[in-house]
């Protein structure tokens, strides 16, 4: 295991350079452009491509995958792993020059790998989970559409591209989610989403502004040389503000209300953006943005804090949730909490964030479309209270969903014994109390982790039945759907081992990533934390065990004061209803009133006055010549008399 | 020579036009007033070109003579129209252009 938590020493700071594309890579932009192309077709076709629509969708992000795998191999050889691209100049405005151009190194390499991978399987699994639903040429249209923007956000050579991307995937995943508008949930939801993602969003777009404002750029390679220069107060303003963009997008503390909202979407789409991709944006951000991030000790904290209270504050939601879907939110939530706390920790947890960022987009992926395959014989039941004894029905189903629950809970040997256990090795290794802090968090995480997802294996999978009246039989579902499952259920097993000891070292390459390891010593020792570790999390798997082996009552029960808080999302949503909604409802209400008593008053006395007094003055004109020729002969007189004033001296 | 009376009878016609135009109705008539205070307007004109011993103010007046006589031709060709129609030159007859 050691060697997993030793890293190379790249510079940590100094100049980043980036080397000119060639040969292969300088096609890195097909990657981009090929789902986007696909996207539009299966838009501008229409109905036409109804018929097809699904398999070039499916096809688009398989060349994608290929041409990935084949870039990568092609990085793998190069001297300078980061190459970059210049397509065009996007923006040239003043001293504001802005590069349409991409930047493929091994972060983004691990990236495209993952989004055109595990996207490539869901896609293939949405073929027949979608089988049955109109709309489906339009899913793969919008499926295709987020992986285009994905691709786009992590390939970016600089934060306007990466905004870009970040915009686009936000597009995609509010039609997604709102995939199904007939349903008010559903298109709730996806406003909840854009909503919650905007005020993030806002805080990205504002940091680069001051990026812009400070350093005069947003290349990341001269933003990244330069942020040494600024001052302390600066970089920790510009990196809470970049952190509140990651919030919005992962669904973190305080922002982290749309997520679980967002499984109104199809199934699919809860496993591609709202698990293995989208969500884990923020991740990347502050994985990228990783000089701005350690040049200030105060925004580590903040970003480890973020982790830490988001990794509890999911776990506990989730033990009191009985939809599989929200379950399986929650657990995304308080995963990526465990990602913000390594990227937070800084140095070489980094890498060890990315690494269980992909082990995570596994096995969720894995775990949600297996939740999929459960709904879908199930006729889309959803309350696991109403689940029960599956494992006899769906063998595939429930093998596949076995290898994503150990990993999810950090069984050895699955993968994320190998990505979680590192960092919460390295959350013991801070100085000072804060070691026990954020350790023990990560701790208790492990152990609460292990709690809620026995509980829902166990009660999907194992126990009596307790099914509703109209499920006879539930079915298995189609080869096409399975052999997704048995696939993500391998990387399930195997990626852990594999990534965590092959990501790191890869990782060093990219600018700033994997460079000065803390020099704290761990309070614990490494084989103490991996054996406690392993123990909360038996413990808590036990004890979700023994308690759910028999079922469990199908109507909701009574609970504590913590049970009841968790089912209510720990009163985020109320806190969030009282202190934004309705006061936010109540400043709209009153200024509609000021706005229609007082400026339309305003404005509508002052024409009702004007059109009142033309009405009377409109009677001057009567039709009778003489009566213009006397005013013309008054008017007249008057100028007259008025020189005449003037003339004698009068007026002087 | 003095300006005086050309000027006084130049207001004295001007004012005569005037006080017709207000208080006559028969288009014909009103005519005949405004040529009137044209003519006063012309005798101004001629007056001060004298006086200033420059001939500007004569080719003014040539100017009026032409508008004065264009704005007949065009005049007595609506007034015959509307007599037409209407049997009637008097000018409160035609009030249809009103609020």
């Amino acid at each position: 295991m050691d060697h997993i938590l030793t890293y190379a020493q790249a510079e940590p700071t100094g100049a980043v350079t980036y080397a000119a594309a060639s040969g292969l890579l300088s096609s890195v932009w097909l990657l981009v452009a090929i789902p986007l192309v696909s996207a539009a077709i299966l838009l501008l076709l229409g109905r036409r491509a109804d018929r097809w629509g699904h398999w070039l969708g499916v096809a688009a992000i398989g060349v994608a995958f290929v041409l990935g795998v084949a870039s990568f191999l092609q990085l793998r050889g190069l001297e300078n792993k980061s190459v970059e691209l210049s397509l065009w100049d996007f923006i040239a405005v003043g001293n504001l020059r802005v590069d349409f151009g991409l930047l493929f190194d091994p972060l983004a390499a691990v990236f495209v790998l993952l989004i055109t991978g595990v996207g490539f399987l869901i896609h293939l699994y949405a073929v027949e989970y979608m089988a049955h639903d109109e709309g489906r040429r339009r899913f793969f249209a919008y499926f295709n559409l987020f992986v285009a923007a994905m691709l786009l956000l992590v390939l970016g050579n600089n934060y306007v591209m990466l905004y870009f991307g970040w915009e686009g995937v936000g597009l995609a995943s509010y039609l997604l989610i709102s995939f199904w508008y007939g349903r008010p949930s559903a298109a709730t939801a996806g406003k909840k989403a854009f909503l919650m993602n905007r005020v993030g969003d806002a805080g990205l777009a504002i940091g680069i502004f001051i990026m812009f404002a400070t350093l005069g750029t947003t290349q990341y390679d001269e933003v990244f040389t330069g942020v040494g220069g600024l001052a302390g107060g600066t970089v920790l303003v510009l990196g809470l503000l970049l952190l509140l963009g990651a919030c919005g997008k992962s669904g973190q503390f305080p922002l982290q209300a749309w997520l679980p909202d967002a499984m109104e979407g199809p199934t699919p789409v809860s496993a591609l953006i709202h698990a293995a991709t989208m969500v884990t944006a923020g991740v990347y951000l502050i994985a990228r943005s990783n000089p701005i991030f350690s040049a200030n000790a105060t925004l580590q904290l903040v970003v480890v804090s973020v982790g830490a209270v988001t990794l509890l504050m999911g776990c506990l939601i989730g033990a009191a949730k009985d939809d599989i879907k929200r379950v399986l939110a929650w657990s995304t939530v308080s995963q990526i909490g465990y990602m913000f706390l390594g990227v937070g920790l800084g140095g070489g947890a980094y890498a060890l964030a990315i690494v269980h960022l992909l082990a995570h987009g596994f096995f969720k992926a894995n775990m949600f479309l297996g939740a999929g395959s459960v709904m879908h014989g199930m006729n889309d039941q959803v309350d696991i209270r109403r689940f029960g004894g599956l494992s006899k029905y769906m063998k595939v189903t429930w093998i596949t969903f076995m290898m994503g629950w150990l990993a999810i809970i950090g069984m050895f040997p699955f993968s994320g014994f190998f990505s979680k256990e590192p960092i919460i090795v390295a959350a013991f290794e801070r100085e000072g109390w804060t070691a026990w802090l954020f350790g023990g968090a990560a701790l208790l995480g492990a152990g609460l982790t292990a709690f809620y997802m026995t509980r829902l294996f166990v009660l999907t999978f194992h126990g009596p039945k307790r099914w509703t009246e109209d499920i006879e039989h539930p079915h298995e579902s189609p080869k096409l759907m399975t052999i997704p499952l048995i696939l993500l259920a391998i990387g399930s097993v195997g990626a852990g081992f594999l990534l965590a000891t092959s990501v790191p070292d890869w990782l060093t390459a990219t600018a700033g990533l994997g460079g000065q390891t803390e020099g704290h010593e761990a309070v614990l020792s490494h084989v103490v934390i991996t054996v406690l570790s392993l123990l909360v999390t038996v413990l808590g798997a036990g004890l979700a065990w023994m308690l759910f082996r028999a079922g469990t009552a199908t109507e909701p029960q009574p609970a504590g004061v913590l049970v009841t808080a968790a089912r209510r999302n720990l009163y985020t949503d109320a806190f969030n209803e009282a202190v934004f909604e309705k006061p936010g409802i109540f400043l709209t209400r009153a200024l509609v009133f000021l706005d229609n008593r007082g400026v339309d008053g305003l404005v509508n006395g002052l024409a009702a006055a004007v059109g009142g007094g033309s009405g009377r003055l409109r009677r001057l004109q009567t039709g009778f010549v003489r009566s213009y020729a006397t005013s013309i002969l008054t008017g007249a007189l008057l100028v007259v008399a008025a020189f005449l004033a003037v003339q004698a001296g009068w007026l002087a | 020579m003095t300006p005086d009376y050309y000027l006084i009878l130049a207001a004295v016609l001007f004012t005569i036009g005037a006080v017709g135009v207000l208080v006559r109705r028969n288009a014909i008539v009103l005519f005949m007033c405004v040529e009137l205070m044209l003519n006063a307007a012309n005798l101004t004109l001629v007056t001060f070109s004298r006086i200033n011993g420059d001939l500007n103010g004569q080719i003014m007046a040539f100017f009026v003579m032409v508008v004065a006589a264009a704005e007949v031709v065009i005049g007595l060709a609506i007034i015959m129209s509307i007599f037409r129609t209407r049997r009637s030159a008097s000018v409160d007859d035609a009030n249809l252009l009103k609020y």
